[in-house]
């Protein structure tokens, strides 16, 4: 009674197109040369443009890469998609703004030695604003992840996530109540002045306050730098941990095989810990960031950029470190030349195009290993 | 034997047919406020949704956070369709949806026969198959329900007011859940390849897609009557007999679950949850059954959308925004993965701890805690429970009796009972 | 040998599979004829699985051909190639844990369970009776093996011999008309094993099978198999009934290293 399945006989030719999977490649390869053409022709007309939002892209992109660092480790060690992780950004930043608005933290140099270069003395406030808000953000994450994810850790990972939706529920709407931090946008004051220079065939400029941008020119100011520097070191400062530190090889220990680590001596809970305060500090670190170069803060501010770095996460490859950079520079690139050249209201819609295209192609992601299941 | 068997059914529908009676009579008597019913109302299509997800993600496996898109894209179908009616007597909304439902969905059926007999056919090039198909079918029901949109009109204009209506409704429903379901079914198609995870993250871009798509459905879908992120209004309003409608959907909905799942074909639906490798194994056709379970969740998530836009009378892209499409999640790990009960009582559940039992107990004055609130008591529900409120228990009816042995082959063959016989 | 007239059911030629830099099989060559009850044997890693792998669809492989009765299957996903009928079993038990002993079955009758969907979803007269044959037939296949009083109970909370058991009874019902069995006496005391065998003689008669099993206790292989095919790194090594590769040294040497054989001869000759 065995069912023989008859497959139509197709010419060879069809059939090695059919193997060639021609259908499918045709599609991207057509999607990818629409893209191409589009920003081909929009660098050829206004090349200053162009490279004017590739700058802005990569602003975002480098802060997406600091918050995707947190997702991808967490679920690397864990599996867990932490969905409160965008919450702990929005914390971090409103910790920066209470440092440098309510306690004046920034200034605190410029007080102790009133004689001290001012640059340096803003730059070494920001730096402790900086390190008090990453460690806010890394004691709550510890915290979050002793009270709501650790007795979870045995039970079906689907619990865990639930959770973890609550989290960042109540990290949400907690932070709305009038007595945290209000449900209202509140604007961010910068530790520092903003300084602007013009790019273009003369040279670098400063730009001056009230002076109109000169045609043909390429402007960025001293927020992107350091957006870009901090990012770059944070990121060096990481990968140096995780592949040449005792902590980093427990990681990867533990995030190859958590039973095995706990065999070889290593304490798997503070592991996990300390993955969970690394992953909330670059995230605290990215929210002051990212109030810098968007001077406001609100509570639900950590939703949707915690969201594109999820997908930037995603996009380079869960758990992979390099492929979070990678994700979040390709997110930032595609969030403002999407805006600038094919929609601006579809942006986040375009976004997610990309990650759903890139997974069809890559199911695991640019940097992702793919896993064979052994029979 | 049958008589117990028969019992069971008779309780089950005797219970809902009662529960059914005693909301009216409430409702009659003034005990239960409109906003009560409203949020039962919500409720039941919270808990067709559900039942949706539960399917997929309870008893297929498959990790779907794209149910509230599919939700999305029934309520505005089935919206457009009662407003184009009800303001304007044009039918031009139905017949095109109409027809687009009949042609792409024999298109798909058809060429599913077909491309299943092609050696080697990856998903992606049959996905652009179906594509095309879809473009061009839907091309041919826009010009054809052009050209029958007058005729229609005056046709159904003839009938009664009610009587048209009530027609123009039901077939809304039914469109928004056919057009949720081939949707589905054409997104599905490669997603569906993903490892489970990602299933889950490609899904979730779709819902934030949809949400997008209809934050500018009057700029860029061209649907003036949507008003994009304004929100829509003008929908008709389903009041004397709407909760009985989607009551009776949800009866629908319930009995077709079930039946399925204690037929051959829910095995081999739930054998792909259990162990993908050893059901292909065994015979099972684990890419169909994906697909399968993703459209029938789907068709839910849509009919239960064209009954939402009915109920609420108003829809707005905020309502279906990703947060909110956590939602059925965790209405279906609240309730206990693969319960059908548990899904049940917590869409209930749910939506009155939510909207009415904390508004309740909170001191005036604090109304905004519910979400601080709210949180707390899933981390401790999870806590506590985390395989759910019911686990895997089902209520009688929905429970899959065990067949009696037969010690004696031949003799007491023909009095065994059967589960099949439930 | 003598000439065999019986019908060719198996027939694999030639077959590559390349997994990165490492070729787990080269080319492997087996004929199996109806009725045939043979074994394939080996070191840990010599590809047996891998090839049982590709026979049923899991591996595609990088090179040869595997015709199934008249129909080439090379390539084919496993569903399919299980519906034509070969069914199989694993080395690390794969039920369906979280299911009743009796659905494990019923899951594997589920292509021949001849009613359609609709009939499921409206629970019509067709879909009882053809339900209340599929369950009987179910239940036959576990009353062969003996596990009709454990219907109800769910298949990981069995004891391990008759998880085996179980997912032997499950690949029959799939009506298979070629059975592979991976390691169907792993983790069995020798009781059970003897058992074992004469159960796999058994269910062969019974259900006109052709069987293809890997295994490692020599006591089963030598026991009952007919032809034994003998592989080491990816290559066939030895081919025979059981006493003509009990004398094989290459066998002996891949098996217990080079040398090995001149040390077996000596011990024999003492005897």
């Amino acid at each position: 009674m065995n069912s023989t399945h008859t497959f139509l006989s197709t010419p060879p030719f069809i059939e090695s197109l059919i193997k060639k999977k021609i259908l499918g490649k045709l599609m991207l390869i057509l999607l990818a040369a629409v893209v191409v053409w589009r920003m081909g022709t929009a660098l050829v007309e206004n090349p200053s443009l162009f490279l004017q939002q590739v700058i802005n892209g990569l602003q975002l992109g480098f802060v997406y890469a600091l918050i995707a660092l947190g997702y991808t480790m967490v679920y690397g060690i864990v599996r867990l998609i932490n969905f409160a992780h965008g919450d702990v950004f929005m914390v971090g930043a409103f910790m920066s703004f209470y440092a440098i608005s309510r306690l004046q933290l920034h200034t605190w140099p410029s007080k102790l030695f009133p004689n001290m270069n001012s640059m340096l003395s803003v730059g070494i406030g920001s730096i402790t604003v900086v390190i008090l808000s990453m460690i806010v953000c890394a004691l709550m994450a510890i915290t979050i992840e002793r009270v709501a994810y650790k007795p979870l850790r045995s039970a079906a990972r689907i619990s865990a996530l639930i959770t973890a939706i609550g989290v960042s529920f109540f990290l949400e709407y907690f932070g709305a109540l009038p007595f945290v931090f209000s449900a209202n946008y509140i604007t961010y004051k910068r530790p520092f002045e903003v300084t602007t220079w013009v790019a273009n065939g003369e040279g670098v400029q400063t730009l001056a306050r009230g002076i109109e941008v000169p045609a043909n020119s390429v402007i960025f100011s001293n927020i992107a730098v350091l957006i870009i520097v901090a990012s770059i070191i944070l990121m060096v400062l990481l990968q140096y941990t995780v592949t040449r530190t005792k902590i980093g090889k427990a990681m990867r220990a533990v995030a190859y095989d958590k039973q095995t680590a706990q065999l070889m001596g290593i304490n798997v809970n503070m592991i996990i810990s300390i993955t969970f305060a690394i992953g909330a500090a670059l995230a605290g670190a990215a929210g002051m960031l990212y109030a810098i170069a968007f001077p406001q803060v609100v509570f639900w501010m950590g939703i949707i950029p915690g969201l594109k770095s999820f997908v930037a996460a995603v996009l380079g490859g869960i758990g992979s470190i390099p492929g979070a950079l990678v994700g979040a520079l390709i997110m930032g690139q595609a969030e403002t030349l999407s805006a600038a050249y094919i929609s601006t209201p579809m942006r986040d819609a375009i976004a997610f195009s990309i990650l759903i295209i890139v997974l069809l192609v890559r199911p695991t992601g640019i940097f992702g290993e793919a896993t064979r299941e052994k029979a | 034997m049958f008589k117990k068997i028969d019992r069971n059914k008779l309780i089950f529908f005797g219970g809902l047919i009662g529960f059914y009676l005693v909301i009216q009579v409430l409702q009659l008597m003034g005990i239960v406020t409109s906003f009560l019913s409203t949020i039962l109302s919500m409720g039941t299509v919270l808990a067709i949704v559900s039942l949706g997800l539960n399917l997929i993600y309870g008893f297929n496996g498959q990790f779907s956070l794209g149910q509230w898109g599919f939700y999305a894209i029934g309520a505005y179908s089935a919206a457009d369709i009662t407003y184009r009616w009800s303001n304007n007597q044009d039918t031009s909304a139905l017949l095109v949806l109409l027809f687009s439902v009949i042609l792409v969905g024999g298109a798909i059926m058809i060429l599913y026969r077909t491309l299943s007999r092609l050696r080697g056919l990856d998903a992606l090039s049959a996905f652009v198959i179906y594509l095309l198909a879809t473009f061009g079918f839907v091309f041919l029901s826009i010009k054809l329900g052009g050209l029958l949109t007058p005729a229609m009109n005056s046709a159904l204009g003839a009938l009664p007011e009610w009587l048209s209506f009530t027609i123009v409704y039901i077939l809304a429903v039914l469109i928004a859940g056919l057009v949720a379901a081939e949707i589905s079914f054409l997104f599905g198609l490669p997603v569906l390849t993903l490892g489970s995870d990602y299933f889950g993250i490609a899904t979730l871009g779709f819902s934030i897609i949809v949400k997008v798509l209809l934050d500018n459905s009057d700029t860029l879908l061209g649907f003036e009557e949507m008003k994009g992120a304004r929100g829509m209004i003008g929908i008709p309003k389903v009041d004397d007999w709407g909760w009985f409608a989607v009551f009776a959907f949800f009866m629908i909905v319930v009995v077709v679950t079930r039946n399925l799942l204690h037929s051959s074909f829910g095995r081999a639906i739930i054998s792909v949850r259990e162990d993908e490798i050893a059901a292909k194994a065994m015979g099972i056709d684990v890419g169909f059954y994906k697909t399968l379970t993703f459209v029938i969740g789907s068709l839910f998530a849509g009919l239960a959308g064209g009954l939402y836009a009915h109920v609420n009378a108003f829809l707005h892209p905020d309502t279906f925004n990703f947060i909110r499409s956590f939602d059925p999640l965790i209405v279906v790990v609240l309730g206990g993965l693969g319960s059908m009960t548990g899904t049940i009582f917590a869409s209930y559940a749910y939506l009155l701890v939510v909207e009415w039992l904390l508004r309740q107990i909170l001191p005036p004055g604090f109304e905004n805690w519910r979400f601080v609130v709210f949180p707390v008591i899933l981390l401790i529900m999870m806590l506590l429970k985390p395989n759910g409120l019911f686990g895997n228990f089902e209520m009688p009816f929905l429970r899959q009796l065990l067949p009696p042995l037969k010690k004696k082959p031949a003799a007491e063959a023909a009095a065994a009972p059967q589960e099949a016989a439930q | 040998m003598s000439a065999d007239n019986r019908e060719t059911i198996l027939q694999a030629s030639g077959l590559v599979m390349q997994f990165g830099g490492l070729r787990a099989v080269n080319n492997f060559d087996l004929t199996l004829k109806k009725g045939d009850l043979a074994g394939l044997i080996g070191p840990n890693g010599a590809g047996k699985t891998t090839v049982f792998n590709m026979i049923t669809g899991v591996y595609t492989p990088t090179a040869g051909k595997i015709e199934f009765g008249d129909q080439e299957i090379t390539g084919l996903e496993p569903f399919r190639i299980n519906q034509m009928g070969i069914a199989r079993t694993f080395q690390n038990i794969r039920l369906f844990p979280t299911l009743t002993v009796l659905d494990n079955v019923r899951i594997a009758y589920h292509p021949h369970a001849g009613y359609s969907m609709m009939d499921g979803i409206l629970h019509n007269k067709k879909f009882q009776v053809k339900e209340r044959e599929l369950t009987e037939r179910a239940q036959e296949f576990l009353s062969v093996f003996n596990l009709q009083d454990r219907q109800g109970e769910i298949a990981s909370s069995l004891p391990y011999g008759e998880q085996r058991r179980l997912e032997i009874a499950r690949a029959l019902a799939a009506e298979p008309r070629l059975l592979l069995l991976d390691e169907p006496a792993a983790g069995m005391n020798p009781n059970e094993s003897v058992a074992l065998m004469d159960l796999i003689h058994f269910i062969r008669d019974r259900f006109k099978l052709t069987i293809l099993l890997i295994e490692h206790q020599m006591r089963v292989v030598m026991g009952i198999c007919e032809h034994i095919t003998v592989m080491d790194f990816g290559e066939v090594i030895a081919r025979g009934n059981p006493t003509e590769i009990q004398a094989n040294t290459r066998v002996v040497e891949a098996y217990l290293g080079p040398g090995a054989a001149a040390l077996s001869e000596k011990f024999r000759r003492k005897k």
